[in-house]
């Protein structure tokens, strides 16, 4: 049932069980996952007031583009990686299979580390080249944007190192199937927030 | 039952006090009736939506209360009826918005023959600049702002030299002449409001807002900051004089242009030192101070407040009823007949030797310096050096039984509420962080500790 | 996959039943233990700010005679009294009380979807509220930057707590959005995923779409204060120029250069303004049904007020600028957002009139929560009118930063909001707590509330007409600001202390009530929303005894033509409802309100 077939429903007139066990108009899957969702909205809200404000600050004079430097690709091929890899255990665990998965699941965890060592560094290669925070809004921004993009997968690897445990203390694939999934969305999720901020870094 | 009643009772003595209460708009003064006219229409459209919807809920609690053999009605909805209320208040709506908007329009769109001027908003003043005879106003920068170019107006830019400047919290406007008000501020956000022209706007540092009015009334109306700006924003006043084009021209060729201003003379330290000696047998050779004959000490004061206070004196803003001591002071303020003088007095005491005064007065400094560090330090600093930025006068190391005696004075409303006394009446309501005569001295024990 | 039934978990329920006392109401995930905890902690909050309130209402009514309110305090007590009202109180208590206590038992549910996040939440709300409240206690106090914490001056020496006080707000703040996020994803996921059987959401009361809707606002719009108070902190303790422009602090420039004092403030009101919805929804949906148990009849026009809510929720994220009418930004945006914010008044007044309309051929019992629900209809038909005055742009002029914008906002969504959450708590008092409260403290409670606030607000309105500001420590001497003003204002200040201490009243009922008041029926007010049936009184962990509901009609069946009482509760199955045949019942009974 269409949401608004459903809102425009009398529900006076409706009277004995509607629907079979599941409520009508929740979501065929996981409350997880529901949330999480939810969750990519908000910080998708969050990425993009400070694209607007990002907007909004180049446009006043003081503004000095920062030149990206070319480690950021690198970087990005590093969390492309992590992405691919989480995907694959993702993909693994879904056919409840269990070869491969460790190789998947800590290859995404030991890449996504990498790519935060690989900003990490680009920071400091960014310092000692003389683009301080307080330099220029440009710069600001920069360290801000990379800074809460790392604060949020660290978060991720959060989840992803429950799960590592638990699959090297000797869990089968489906007690942490959910987990994966959730992670590989994400993964994906914070991959894309990435290409986006990083477009957005580099052409302006 | 009781609450039908109470309700209808509300209503009606909502519309009573409306009528009865003698708070109201205050008389308008500039061209601005069309807002005037927006409320009024906003007032009956909603005035009516309030007594119909209120005694419509009166009468149904008083009606439909609970009682006996009565059974409410089973009624879901009634999309008729929904849809037409809704139509109904869209009317509404739309009667309300259409001349809002429209008089908005106006209030957007300056007249082309606005005459513009510019507001300079600061902790805790106002400053005004009017463009000079190139009817230009130059171009600024924070960079350039010090005690003689408050405004920091480019000294190189030609469209700024004859920039006519008030250094002053009144300003004056011409009769009948729209005018565009360029609103700037130094540090805060502020806002410039002046009630009888109905209209306000915030000042941003970092750019210029603007708004326009047309004074149609003449007369001298307070100007208000309306954006909180830090703890001095109560008592951020201006005041704006709307008089006949002719008497405004006299008042702005009398005031000094940016370029006057710039290339005045150094003040004479020799020739204030010739007149001081009249100063000397109370406040002592090297300005001292004397508390036997009830002479602050004045080296080592900011030699902006010496001039100022000088001209106090003299306007009779300083030294009225009640300070006996004020009193004695006008003569010999007097004495200096010209504003140069008062300028080379000023600079002869600046230039005198600054020793911190010994102290007289203990108290208790922990609470001295709660009080201080809460309320005061914003204007006359951590270090109680004063500055000219928040027209705040030294007080560490200068005379401690003169903080107290003047404290008292701002307390009891001796000093500081003079009409003239442009920036006095902020400390008679700071001063009221000092709750007595001990939290005073408390105050003035934690000033010791500052030399 | 199989369909395994959201709502019931039971197998889990039991591994968490605690069983310590520690267990059960310290660290508890019992939706209903959160929620007394969310709402204690939000209270106590709430009573700070209205001791903060009274502090400075006593120097605008009677200036400078309490010795510790000097200028400095002042502000920083009107600063603090508004943002822990707004977040801290009205928020929390809101959606982290009633919502917690409500939604698993409206949605028939068991708990919360995420009990151990619901935990965390309150926690995390807690130690935001410490943080709050150490403001206090730091040097140079809590921020008086005014609860908008404008740029550049909450940073700057001429304001109070500008040095560690803004610093906890902005952390305080930031720690709340953590903590609201939390509580946020439990419910809306509960009300989607976990309702019980039969349980559509057109079923479900209004107090479950107000909290609904109002917690996806919140979701959506306390990013942007996140944003806001990350720059902000950057700014602050980093140097950096995101909303500081070059400035000058007593004399010296600052090392400041080029921020936007103004993007801050769209930030900020981009949260602010629906903020304001976020208290008023769940208000709007908690009292309409009150109104509607009370008056023995369905809330009338509910798909309109369904509609309402929803069409409120998303205008009320394109109206933010109407805040900003005078703030310097470009003028020509006034003209978007008075449309938009006057259009926001038609599902607001949509939703009036229902209110009014189901009081209309109701048979009206006049119990307590019914009183400030009355009470609520007109304070907030008030402060709805006098919105249209401020955000009507051109209005806006002159009575913008004046005290008719205080009046008006604590009118919409201060009072009322308030004695919508007193209808609520009386209401549903004995559901929680199992007694009954005492009826006549709660009447003389309901009095002086009522009647004292708008002795507070409606005269506040006129000094606001006469162009009094707002935030002024003192009002000193000003020409067209006749003495009569202070003397309002001292009117004012008594009545607000009369209210202020008559709040007594109410705690002292609540808290004798507990141990001395009558034991309560499950269903005193004879209710036919879900939480009313459940097995115990005050429901039991897991709320509903062996098995879940099952849902075969709507919220509102009170009165219904032909039954035996004059409510059916929603998990009455149609066959145990007496068959319509009653010849009263008409239903295109259209012609009594026509004639309105």
């Amino acid at each position: 049932m269409s949401l608004f077939k459903n809102v425009t429903t009398k529900p006076w007139e409706r009277k004995g069980v509607i629907g079979g066990m599941r409520p009508e108009g929740a979501f065929d899957t996981e409350a997880e996952r529901v949330a999480l969702s939810f969750f990519l909205i908000i910080a998708s809200v969050v990425f993009s007031l400070f694209t607007v404000s990002y907007y909004i600050r180049m446009e006043l004079p003081d503004w000095q583009p920062l030149s990206e430097p070319a480690q950021l690709w690198f970087n990005t091929g590093l969390l492309v990686a992590s992405s691919i890899l989480f995907q694959w255990a993702r993909n693994i665990v879904a056919r409840g299979e269990q070869r491969n998965l460790y190789t998947a699941l800590i290859g995404a965890g030991v890449f996504a580390i990498l790519f935060i060592v690989g900003q990490l560094v680009t920071w400091q290669s960014l310092q000692s080249a003389g683009y301080y925070m307080t330099s220029n809004p440009a710069n600001a921004f920069y360290y801000l944007m990379t800074g809460l993009h790392a604060v949020h997968l660290l978060g991720g690897l959060w989840v992803w190192s429950k799960s590592a445990i638990r699959l090297i203390s000797g869990a089968e694939a489906k007690d942490i199937k959910l987990s994966i999934e959730l992670c590989a969305l994400y993964w994906h999720f914070l991959l894309l927030v990435w290409l986006v901020l990083f477009a957005l870094l580099s052409n302006t | 039952m009781a609450l039908a009643v109470v309700i209808f009772v509300l209503v009606v003595a909502t519309i009573v006090f409306h009528f009865a209460s003698p708070w109201w708009f205050t008389d308008l003064a500039a061209d601005w009736s069309t807002i005037d006219l927006t409320i009024n229409i906003t007032f009956w459209v909603t005035g009516f939506v309030f007594i119909a919807v209120n005694l419509f809920m009166a009468y149904c609690v008083w009606k439909f209360r609970q009682h006996e053999g009565h059974k409410a009605v089973y009624e879901p909805e009634n999309a008729k009826l929904e849809v037409g209320l809704s139509i109904f208040t869209t009317i509404g709506v739309i009667l309300m918005l259409a001349p809002g908007l429209f008089v908005w329009a106006q209030f957007v769109t300056p007249p082309e023959n606005a005459a513009e001027f510019e507001v300079l908003g600061q902790q805790w003043q106002w400053q005004y600049r009017y463009p000079g005879a190139d009817g230009q106003l130059g171009t600024v920068d924070t960079t350039f702002v010090s005690q003689s170019n408050p405004f920091g107006i480019n000294p190189e830019d030609p469209n700024g030299q004859d920039d006519v400047v008030v250094n002053d919290p009144v300003m004056h406007l011409p009769l009948n002449q729209p005018v565009k008000a360029l609103l700037r501020s130094n540090d805060v956000l502020h806002n410039y409001t002046v009630a009888q022209f109905r209209v306000k706007m915030d000042l941003v540092p970092g750019l210029v807002s603007y708004l326009w009015f047309d004074p149609t009334e003449a007369g001298t109306y307070d100007i208000l900051c309306e954006e909180l700006c830090g703890i001095g924003h109560f008592m951020m006043r201006g005041s704006v004089v709307v008089e006949p084009q002719v008497e405004f021209d006299s008042w702005l060729a009398a005031q000094p242009t940016f370029a006057e201003t710039q290339n005045m003379a150094a003040p004479s330290v020799a020739a204030g030192q010739a007149q001081y000696a009249a100063c000397a047998a109370c406040h002592g050779t090297q300005g001292e101070g004397n508390q036997a004959l009830n002479a602050p000490k004045l080296a080592g004061q900011q030699a902006w407040y010496i001039e100022r206070q000088l001209n106090y004196f003299k306007q009779g803003a300083r030294g009225g009823e009640g300070d006996t001591n004020g009193q004695q002071m006008t003569a010999f303020a007097n004495m200096l007949t010209t504003d140069d003088a008062v300028r080379n007095m000023a600079a002869y005491i600046a230039s005198l030797p600054d020793n911190p005064a010994e102290p007289t007065i203990s108290g208790d400094i922990d609470n001295g310096y709660d009080i201080y560090d809460r309320n005061c330090a914003a204007c006359h600093l951590d270090d109680g050096a004063g500055t000219w930025y928040t027209d705040a006068p030294k007080l560490a190391g200068m005379s401690d039984w003169y903080f107290v005696t003047q404290i008292s004075n701002f307390r009891a409303g001796i000093r500081g509420l003079h009409p003239e006394d442009d920036y006095g009446e902020q400390m008679v309501w700071m001063a009221t962080a000092m709750a007595d005569l001990e939290e005073i001295e408390d105050v003035a024990a934690y000033i010791n500790t500052l030399r | 996959m199989a369909y395994v039934p959201l709502a019931d978990r039971d197998h889990e329920m039991e591994m968490h039943h605690p069983h310590t006392w520690i267990g059960k109401y310290v660290w508890s995930q019992d939706h209903k233990v959160i929620a007394i905890q969310y709402g204690s902690i939000a209270i106590f909050t709430g009573v700070v700010g209205l001791v903060l309130s009274l502090m400075f209402r006593m120097q605008l009514g009677f200036p400078d005679t309490v010795d510790f309110v000097d200028p400095n305090f002042y502000y920083q007590a009107i600063t603090m009294h508004g943002m822990i009202m707004v977040v801290y109180f009205l928020t929390a208590l809101f959606l982290g009380g009633f919502g917690n206590y409500l939604v698993p038992l409206m949605c028939g549910a068991r708990d919360m979807v995420f009990p151990f996040m619901n935990m965390l939440s309150v926690w995390v709300f807690l130690l935001s509220v410490i943080i709050l409240m150490a403001s206090f206690f730091v040097g140079g106090g809590p921020t008086g930057a005014g609860w908008t914490l404008y740029p550049p001056q909450t940073a700057m020496e001429g304001t109070p707590g500008h040095d560690m006080g803004i610093i906890l707000m902005l952390v305080s703040l930031a720690v709340f959005i953590v903590a609201f996020t939390m509580g946020g994803l439990n419910y809306v996921v509960t009300i989607l995923q976990y309702r019980c059987r039969g349980l559509t959401m057109m079923r479900l009361p209004l107090s479950i779409w107000g909290i609904f809707v109002a917690t996806v606002l919140g979701l959506f719009a306390f990013p942007a204060l996140l944003v806001a108070a990350i720059m902000m902190l950057f700014d602050t303790l980093l140097g950096t120029s995101f909303f500081m422009p070059a400035v000058i602090e007593a004399g010296t420039a600052l090392d400041h250069n080029g921020g936007s004092p103004i993007l801050f403030q769209h930030l900020f009101w981009f949260f602010g303004h629906p903020e304001v919805y976020i208290v008023a929804l769940p208000a709007f949906g908690l009292v309409s049904d009150v109104l509607s148990v009370h008056a023995r009849k369905n809330i009338f026009g509910y798909r309109m007020m369904v509609w309402a809510i929803i069409a409120i929720g998303g205008l009320s994220f394109i109206v933010w600028a109407h805040h900003m009418y005078v703030s310097g930004m470009n003028p020509y945006f006034g003209f978007f957002f008075a449309t938009t914010t006057l259009i926001i008044a038609v599902p607001t007044a949509l939703k009036v009139y229902n209110w009014v309309l189901t009081l209309w051929e109701g048979d009206i019992r006049m119990n307590v929560p019914m009183y400030f629900a009355i009470g609520f209809i007109f304070t907030f038909i008030h402060g709805g009118l006098t919105g249209l005055f401020l955000g009507n742009v051109v209005i806006d002029l002159p009575l913008s930063d004046t005290y008719f914008v205080i009046a008006h906002f604590h009118m919409v969504m201060g009072v009322s909001p308030i004695l919508v959450l007193y209808a609520a708590i009386y209401h549903w008092y004995p559901k929680m707590s199992g007694r009954m409260f005492h009826e006549g403290m709660a009447k003389v409670h309901f009095w002086l509330t009522f009647l004292g606030a708008y002795a507070i607000y409606l005269p506040m309105h006129y000094l606001g007409f006469l162009g009094v500001p707002r935030r002024y420590y003192a009002l000193g001497t000003t020409d067209f600001i006749p003495a009569s003003a202070q003397d309002l204002n001292a009117t004012i200040t008594i009545a607000a202390l009369i209210v202020g201490i008559s709040q007594l009243l109410f705690f002292i009922n609540i808290i004798w009530s507990l141990k001395y008041g009558k034991k309560a029926d499950p269903n005193p007010w004879g209710a036919a929303s879900l939480e009313w049936q459940t097995p115990d009184t005050p429901p039991a962990h897991g709320n509903w005894g062996d098995s879940l509901p099952t849902v075969y009609r709507w919220a509102y069946d009170y009165s219904v033509p032909g039954a035996h009482e004059d409510f059916i509760p929603q998990n009455t199955p149609e066959s145990e409802e007496p068959t319509v045949s009653d010849e009263h019942f008409d239903p295109d009974h259209d012609k009594s309100l026509a004639d309105v």
